[in-house]
């Protein structure tokens, strides 16, 4: 609407621009608020005369059946309501992994560009070029069918030690069980990174202070292994192991890694990790070379260069791209249909939607679903980019 | 404003349509072929040739229909669909009937908006595993691992069945009945759970069949038919009737070798199928000679069951219940009439 005309004085109420911009806004306002609500009234009136049923009732019937892995408790009896969390708790597991370690391995790789190391620069180069432009879909394929599927079976299993077994049915790890006292241990562990964070604190003002430096890595590493070490010592060990035994058909007790898990992770890892790889070397590409030559004639050791100069100004071009790329996985992460991984589109837009038929409801809420988590990614590393971002003079 | 007022024409366009969805009949012979979802690939019951010709006792229910209401059983666009996507695909209106081994259960019945037809494979759920596990009964099945197909009936009389009888048992759920084969294949699960048919199609397409053995229990009744949307009486009658022909002239004797002579020498209930007597094809709404086509192109049930499940087939499987009535099964065509 154009504001410069608004100073006009105009005898009519319409012809003020003012007015007739409201009056344009409440019309689209309405315009739109009808088009959906038709959408919806119509959808919902063919829906009744097709006799199909609606509703979001059916979050609270039994849903009749079994889901592979669950990390809530969750049998046959359990409701369409826990179905719906247990395969939005496996999206969230397998994505938090998967961006877990694609990030390591892109930081390694695109670090590893600049290596001047021939091999390690090649091997680089080499990653990034064939996990980009294969179809993740055929690579997911290829962990599963090609690579895990040619494990042998339960009875033949490869075992190192014969505490972990690895078979076609999975990865099976001793599982370490807390008795009576263990909780203590278990609240050491959340003193010793309050400690840790305190100790960063102090370090930084002190070396802000005298200019003296403190060497937080090893005494962090010492005060998050050794507390809670400390603390299982003196109240006497309370854990015991409690290690996979093949009983009947299968492995139980433990800890079991299915191999849908396994392939589905890898593939989305070592997918998302080659385009990490190409953003990181983009970023350290970014900060022009006579940032390292200043640094050099500061007398800056080379590692402090990386991560003093380098990095912290690199971050601020990986960072939004590391962005796109955690959305990415995370909606990547539905292809785990194709092998049976029960997430949150398998269990509920696959097998819930077949068995209640209504899909109306449940498509709304898996989207509702993946909007919301992809939008706490973005307000996350927004927040993140916020703080990398070059500090101004004030 | 211009924006605003297109806006609002299209909401008005989209409140006006409602209710568009009777007159199958009319689409399909506007379209000149009936849109049939079969599966996406069971051997028996809707597979592909190399020529791309699909066959099987499910498709012979799509061929009947377009015989009856095309008179051309060839007149059938084909569309596969995996367990998932069947109802969602019926209830759009992107095919104007299901013949997919789907199994006509009271949920499906009352809550999606679908119509079953009738039933042209009575069957149920079974196990097969391998023979090297020595398993004589699914009551040995304790703690295995069960490979399944996703969104199926299969998954919850699984569970049932374990839950019945105190066993605990984990779920391996594919999204094809292909991927649960290579699943038991690659020894992902111990024992492959589905309807007995599918077992015997997915066993003779393991590399070596022998290494497995369906096991005697059957779990679960499983009536297979085909299904078509809620509402539209007429083309729900004309699917019906149309696979009812199929039985009936199985019953009355009539098959594609003698259809011909019968059509005039046969006697009142013959003639009455075959449209020389009475009016039941216009009935219907089609021609007299609805049922005719059916058996002179796609033969009667007992035929189209041995060409593609019995034992003219890779699958030898016996009639058991699909026996008519009267021959100790319980195939039981109301009467033309």
């Amino acid at each position: 609407m154009s504001a410069e005309h608004a100073t006009a004085k105009s005898a009519s109420f319409f012809n003020n621009p003012r007015n007739r911009a409201l009056i344009y806004q409440a019309l689209l306002l309405f315009g739109l608020g009808f088009f959906f609500y038709s959408i919806v009234s119509n959808a919902l009136a063919n829906m009744e005369a097709r006799g199909i049923k609606s509703g979001f009732g059916f979050l609270f019937t039994a849903s009749g059946f079994d889901i592979l892995m669950s990390l809530v408790p969750y049998d046959a009896t359990s409701t369409y309501g826990r179905t719906f969390l247990v395969g939005l708790l496996n999206t969230i597991l397998v994505s938090i992994i998967g961006i877990i370690l694609a990030t390591l391995l892109g930081f390694v790789m695109g670090v590893a560009y600049f290596s001047n190391n021939w091999l390690v620069k090649r091997l680089s180069v080499v990653y990034v070029e064939i996990f980009r432009n294969i179809p993740l879909l055929l690579q997911v394929f290829f962990w599963y069918f090609a690579v895990l599927a040619a494990l042998p079976s339960a009875r033949e299993s490869m075992a190192i030690g014969e505490v972990i077994f690895l078979n076609v049915r999975g990865l099976f790890l001793p599982d370490l069980i807390g008795e009576s006292g263990s909780s203590i241990v278990y609240a050491s562990i959340g003193v010793a990174v309050v400690a840790i964070y305190m100790m960063r604190r102090w370090a930084k003002k002190r070396q802000d202070d005298t200019g003296e430096q403190f060497p937080i890595l090893w005494v962090g590493l010492g005060i998050f292994f050794g507390l809670p070490l400390l603390t299982a010592l003196v109240t006497g060990l309370p854990f015991y192991w409690e290690f996979p035994e093949l009983k009947g058909f299968n492995f139980r007790g433990g800890i079991t890694v299915i191999p849908e898990l396994m392939a589905l992770t890898i593939a989305l890892a070592v997918y998302t990790g080659a385009f990490i790889a190409e953003a990181v070397r983009a970023g350290v590409q970014s900060v022009p070379h006579g940032q390292t030559e200043a640094a050099r004639s500061l007398g800056l050791k080379e590692s402090r260069i990386m991560s003093l100069i380098i990095v912290p100004q690199a971050m601020r071009v990986i960072v939004p791209l590391l962005n796109s790329e955690y959305q990415s996985l995370v909606k990547n992460s539905t292809l785990a249909t194709a092998i049976g991984y029960p997430d949150l589109f398998t269990v509920f837009v696959g097998t819930s939607l077949n068995q209640t038929g209504q899909a109306i409801e449940i498509v709304f809420m898996t989207m509702a679903v993946y909007f919301a988590i992809n939008m706490t990614i973005s307000f996350g590393m927004n927040r993140f980019n916020s703080a990398v971002a070059l500090v101004e003079r004030k | 404003m211009f924006k605003f007022s297109s806006i609002l024409a299209a909401g008005l366009a989209v409140g006006v349509s409602v209710g568009a969805q009777a007159g199958t009949l009319e689409d399909v012979k506007k379209r000149g072929s009936v849109s049939c979802g079969v599966s996406t690939g069971l051997a028996g019951f809707s597979q592909k040739d190399e020529k791309g010709a699909w066959s099987g006792l499910d498709v012979d229910v799509c061929k009947a229909v377009a015989a009856a209401v095309l008179g051309d059983s060839s007149k059938v666009q084909y569309k596969p669909l995996t367990a998932k996507e069947r109802f969602t695909a019926l209830q759009s209106g992107e095919i104007d009937l299901l013949s997919r081994n789907t199994t006509w259960t009271h949920t499906r019945d009352t809550s999606l908006g679908l119509n079953f037809a009738g039933v042209n494979y009575y069957d149920g759920q079974g196990f097969m595993v391998s023979n090297k596990l020595g398993v004589k009964s699914a009551l040995e099945l304790d703690g295995a691992a069960a490979c399944i197909q996703a969104g199926t009936t299969t998954e919850l009389n699984l569970a049932d069945y374990f839950r019945a009888n105190g066993m605990k048992y984990t779920a391996v759920t594919f999204d094809t009945s292909d991927q649960t084969r290579s699943g038991f294949e690659s020894g992902r699960c111990d024992v492959l759970t589905s309807d007995q048919s599918q077992l015997y199609a997915i066993r003779i397409g393991l590399k070596d069949p022998d290494a497995a053995v369906v096991l005697p229990e059957v779990i679960s009744k499983e009536p297979l038919g085909p299904v078509v949307r809620q509402g539209d009486d007429a083309w729900f009658n004309i699917v019906k009737w149309s696979m009812s022909a199929l039985i009936e002239a199985e019953f009355l004797g009539v098959d594609s070798a003698n259809v011909d002579k019968m059509k005039d020498e046969g006697k009142p209930g013959q003639k009455r199928l075959l449209g020389t007597e009475g009016d039941a094809g216009e009935k219907l709404g089609l021609s007299a000679d609805w049922a005719y086509n059916i058996v002179k192109q796609v033969g009667n049930y007992g035929e189209s069951f041995e060409r593609n499940v019995g034992m003219d087939s890779p699958l030898k499987i016996a009639r058991g219940l699909n026996a008519q009535w009267n021959q100790g099964g319980i195939l039981y065509s109301p009467p033309v009439r």
